[in-house]
């Protein structure tokens, strides 16, 4: 989960790491009073989770109170890329020597963190990596062994970087390399990293990821950012439609008949387990089909479960037929699969002949399954017929291309 | 033969008393010739027996029990105990690890693999089914009841490494109804840091003498696919491998994750077109069906076969 | 008492239904509810219609009662019975 600027300059701090004396605030009177008490030039930048706020106008410089709160009322207002923006920070504008860069994410290959370190700042380092090479330095560190600050100092070092700068970096990488690891991070960057006319570094802006899995565990730290257990912050905000389908699957705690996302087609999808909907979904793509949303059945969901995921899917609008597909299963059931869409299209007063495309689910208790099936006059198909062939049949029966 | 696991086996299965523990403790005892499940471990519960094999509280007490190392652990506790009960295992001379939990933050996954390491241990997953071989042992869900791994696995020259592991079963299946059996598949997880990728698992591959092509199954999201095909440029690999490649609509959606925790497309490398080129360079073929696979490694594995009686 | 759901049907002797030793032991032994008791005293035993289509087959209520005193039903399968 992405912190917002706001949030994860407040982590920097209370690691220990320098940051400015800014004000966040929802309120343009308030950015006014914050600009008061910096005294001096500010910037006032806008608090969403999405990138390209510079050009999309999101900061913008006051050289006045009265100028800060101009500028906080407009980018209170102002959407950026869908996202309307959660407040604004009240920044001092720094006078910088040079701006430098510095963070840390997990090398998934290394199994390892790496801190990244470079003196040219304030850009995207993919860039300054892929023309300066040189500029850049990298280094992993150890899951299990202490960090130890010499790592820090060899990172910096090997970018050119000595003197007083050096000494005054190293503690900040150290202190953000032990952030990273005692935050649960997946990512943390100070980006720009400051230097000042008196050579002392200060946080510019911070970006901080931390991994979902692990938010059970930084509760306190969540609770005093203000941040709830609701708050998923995914690329796209849920919509009702994926809601509701996160309550299909909290029905009862056998199995999972979830993930739903929606996409705007005709096909309904009943799909699952992981893999298998990840492949299915190419399928129906790949034979012209327009799916209305993508899903996940696995880990043997009860048959109530199984219903109300299809009894979702078949109400949305716009859907004209579900298709029910899964990788062989073995875990979950396709006997169980089978009673829950027959049923939800009973209980909507469908024939399940006409509304389901195909059922194709081989596995677990498919004599049973397709027994079912049979009585229901449901089109279904064994394990002879390919993941790929079935999402065909099911795009056929509604019609390619027809929406 | 096999890759990491053969007939002589020996494993525990820590969290034995959970409901799918259990399930799975039964379907391991029964595939193929059975498997040498030499205890369970819970907590508080020494004494019991699942299916006839021995609860303990402590890995030390079940390896004092064997009365020999124990090969290896299937590890099924919930997420906030499983790198205790993995260190445990490594700590007591467990050698291969597979650990069956979801949704483990990855910064205990890279203490545990990093701690295997040390020791000279191996982690399969997080988030993964198990390893099989075909007629002989399973270790883990994989393929589910006894009955229907048999109907999926095959004994054979393929070597399956998969991300997913409903697709195991689905690819194997696909394989084994061509006529070309599995030497040893593998689920091998889809979290973003896993204890063996594709390219770990390369090296036991290409030393096993069974195995004469390999069929991967990968997704959007990580680097590992990059890293195999430097494997197997660096190493020049007897092997001729093809690879599916799940969720290619994630490109257009990036910052969405689907599926695994690991899939998701952060940056350009992640994606499904940029894999597809890597793999290519490195003469792996991504195939578009998965019922093109067969008739791909087979004539991959002909081709390499003629080649090398021509030479 | 035999209660149907789309599915499935369960049909228990009344002697069992009456059974309250019986009655508890089948509540146990379900892993889908789909035996309760009913408001006694005496506690009898009930059968959760909400709950017949979830039944997994398992068989585990057929081996709890005196053979034959339950049956359970596949409708979908012309009321074959469970053995
Ligand atoms: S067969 Fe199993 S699930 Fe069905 S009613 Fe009997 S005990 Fe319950």
């Amino acid at each position: 989960m992405r912190f917002f600027e706001y949030e994860a300059r407040e982590i920097v701090k209370r690691a220990g790491i320098p940051v400015t004396d800014y004000g966040f605030t929802t309120d343009p009177a308030e950015a006014r009073a914050i600009a008061e008490r910096i005294g001096g030039p500010t910037v006032i930048k806008s608090q969403v989770l999405t990138g390209g706020r510079m050009k999309a106008g999101g900061v913008k410089f006051a050289d006045t109170p009265a100028e800060a709160e101009a500028h906080a009322r407009a980018i209170l207002a102002l959407e950026i890329n869908g996202h309307m923006p959660r407040g604004v920070l009240v920044d001092p504008k720094a006078e910088v020597e040079q701006e430098y860069y510095a963070g840390v994410v997990w090398d998934g290959i290394r199994k390892q963190p790496v801190m990244i370190f470079s003196p040219v700042g304030g850009i995207d380092i993919e860039q300054v990596a892929a023309e300066q090479p040189d500029k850049v330095g990298r280094r992993h560190f150890s899951n299990i062994l202490p960090f130890s600050e010499f790592q820090a100092k060899e990172v910096i070092a090997s970018t050119g970087v000595t003197g007083s700068a050096l000494n005054k970096l190293v503690p900040i990488v150290t202190r953000l390399a032990k952030l990273f690891t005692a935050n649960d991070m997946i990512l943390a960057e100070i980006n720009p990293l400051g230097r000042l006319a008196d050579g002392s570094f200060v946080a510019l802006d911070a970006h901080m990821d931390i991994e979902n899995e692990a938010r059970g565990r930084h509760k306190p730290l969540l609770a005093d950012l203000g941040v709830g257990d609701e708050e998923t912050r995914q690329a796209r905000e849920a919509t009702p439609f994926e809601l509701a389908g996160e309550e299909v699957d909290a029905t009862d705690h056998r199995g999972v008949a979830g993930n739903v996302t929606e996409f705007d087609g005709n096909l309904g999808l009943v799909i699952g387990a992981g893999g298998g909907s990840l492949t299915l979904f190419d399928a129906v793509r790949a034979h012209g089909g327009h799916p209305a949303n993508y899903c996940e059945i696995g880990g043997n969901p009860s048959v109530a479960k199984a219903c109300g995921l299809a009894k979702l899917v078949l109400q949305k609008p716009g859907v004209d037929k579900i298709a029910v597909m899964m990788s062989i299963v073995s875990n979950t059931r396709v006997d169980i699969v089978a009673r829950g869409v027959i049923k939800a299209c009973l209980e909507l007063g469908y024939d399940p002949a006409e509304k389901i495309a195909i059922f194709r689910i081989p596995g677990a208790w498919e004599e049973e399954g397709f027994k079912i099936l049979e009585q229901y006059h449901v089109e279904y198909a064994d394990r002879s017929v390919s993941l790929n062939e079935a999402a065909r049949r099911a795009v056929e029966k509604i019609g390619a291309d027809a929406s | 033969m096999s890759i990491l696991i053969d007939s002589d086996t020996t494993f525990i299965v820590q969290g034995i008393t959970g409901r799918e523990a259990v399930n799975l403790t039964r379907e391991c005892l029964d595939y193929g010739a059975g498997a040498k499940v030499v205890g369970g471990v819970t907590p508080g519960r020494l004494g019991r027996d699942v299916h006839g094999v021995p609860v303990f509280d402590t890995v030390a007490q079940a390896v004092a029990h064997h009365g020999a190392p124990i090969d290896g652990s299937v590890v099924t506790v919930p997420p906030a105990f499983t790198k205790d009960a993995v260190f445990e295992a490594i700590e007591n001379g467990v050698k291969l690890i597979v650990i069956v939990t979801e949704r483990i933050p990855r910064r205990d996954v890279a203490e545990m693999v990093e701690l295997a390491t040390l020791r000279g241990a191996r982690i399969i997953g997080p988030n993964c089914l198990g390893i099989i071989v075909p007629d002989v042992i399973k270790m883990g869900g994989i393929g589910g009841p006894a009955k229907n791994a048999a109907q999926a696995y095959t004994p054979g020259p393929i070597g399956v490494i998969s991300r997913s592991g409903g697709m195991t079963t689905e690819m194997s299946s696909t394989l084994s109804a061509a006529g070309l059996g599995q030497s040893t598949a593998v689920s091998i997880g889809g979290d973003a840091i896993i204890g063996s990728s594709y390219a770990e698992l390369m090296g036991l591959f290409e030393a096993d003498e069974q195995t004469q092509g390999i069929v991967i199954y990968t997704e959007p999201g990580g680097r590992m696919e990059a890293e195999l095909a430097r494997w197997v440029t660096d190493n020049n690999s007897r092997l001729p491998i093809v690879a599916f490649m799940a969720g290619r609509f994630m490109d257009e959606m990036p910052g969405m994750s689907f599926g695994h925790a690991g899939t998701i497309v952060e940056g350009k490398e992640d994606t499904a077109s940029e894999k597809i080129a890597r793999l290519a360079q490195a003469h792996i073929t991504v195939a578009e069906r998965i019922e093109d696979i067969p008739a791909i490694i087979g004539d991959k594995i002909a081709a390499r076969q003629s080649a090398g009686a021509n030479a | 008492m035999r209660k149907d759901g789309v599915f499935i049907a369960v049909d228990v002797d009344d002697a069992v239904v009456a059974d309250s030793a019986l009655a508890a032991k089948l509540v146990e032994v379900c892993p889908v509810d789909i035996y309760a008791l009913a408001q006694g005293p005496p506690a009898t035993l009930d059968i959760v219609e909400a709950n017949l289509d979830e039944c997994v087959l398992c068989r585990l209520c057929l081996d709890a009662a005196p053979p034959g005193t339950i049956k359970v039903l596949k409708l979908y399968d012309s009321e074959s019975v469970l053995v």
